[in-house]
């Protein structure tokens, strides 16, 4: 599952933006498969979190009822450019990624 | 006889700490979710205050001007809603999105570490027509605002 996060990062008078996007299905486990009727299992992400220079700052939990393809932004200060920002997900089939990218 | 017993005691252990060993490297036990575990109770919680009460250890919140929610007011499409959603408040600790008509109201929560903006951005699953719910948790005490998004194609169901 490798590459399933994008992120930008961009700092402006010393407040980050970060905003990112995560390749991922998120069923509900509530949809039905059109062909067989039969009810697709729950696949989501679960847990989303940033770190920056190995401090979290924002840890966030997610539903089914996030969209698919989940897209995150938020932003915080007492970073620099530079700095690489860290996102990881993990979902409640036991799937998960991280990816880390640089402030600029 | 007793080597048997012992190579068994230690074929056993050593079986265990594979499966848990294999668990950690597909990241079903990330370290960071063995301590903070996914709220299930919230999570399934099928009201509003059942959802809160579980999340944030309370339900009653006051109404606040402070917080805006940037969602549109015609949503085409329930299952993609774009949902921003800004603090204007100091001491803001989480913030947690609901979705009034949903199955499931709760959609998530986001706990902000230190230096973060109490402004986060996303998108939602909603089923139907309902009010987007949006609760702050500042100096202990919580805070709510809502909107309303009209849903012409639910996005729950299929």
């Amino acid at each position: 599952m490798a590459n399933s996060i994008k992120i930008r990062a961009k700092i402006k008078d010393n407040t980050t933006e970060v905003k990112c996007l995560i390749t991922h299905p998120m069923e509900t486990g509530l949809r039905k498969d059109s062909k067989t009727g039969q009810l697709i299992p729950a696949h989501f992400i679960n847990e989303v979190m940033a770190d920056v220079g190995g401090k979290s700052v924002m840890n966030a939990q997610w539903s089914g009822g996030i969209s698919k393809n989940p897209y995150l932004s938020f932003s915080f200060t007492g970073a620099a450019k530079g700095d690489e920002v860290k996102i990881t997900w993990a979902d409640n089939q036991g799937g998960g990624d991280s990816e880390t990218a640089t402030i600029s | 006889m007793m080597m048997n017993i012992k190579r068994r005691v230690f074929l056993k252990g050593s079986l265990a700490a594979g499966t848990v060993g294999v668990a950690v490297g597909a990241g079903l036990l990330a370290p960071q979710a063995v301590i903070a575990a996914w709220n299930e109770k919230a999570f399934q919680a099928k009201s509003i205050d059942d959802a809160l009460a579980a999340a944030l250890g309370g339900s009653s919140s006051t109404a606040s001007d402070a917080i805006k929610i940037k969602a549109p007011d015609i949503a085409e499409n329930g299952a993609v809603v774009p949902v921003s959603v800004a603090a204007e408040m100091a001491g803001v600790e989480s913030i947690v999105l609901l979705a009034e008509g949903n199955n499931a109201p709760l959609l998530a929560t986001f706990t902000l570490g230190a230096g973060a903006a109490p402004d986060i951005s996303t998108r939602i699953k909603m089923g139907k027509t309902s009010d987007v719910i949006a609760v702050v948790k500042a100096g202990g005490k919580l805070h709510s605002a809502r909107k309303s998004v009209k849903v012409t194609i639910g996005g729950c169901g299929g």
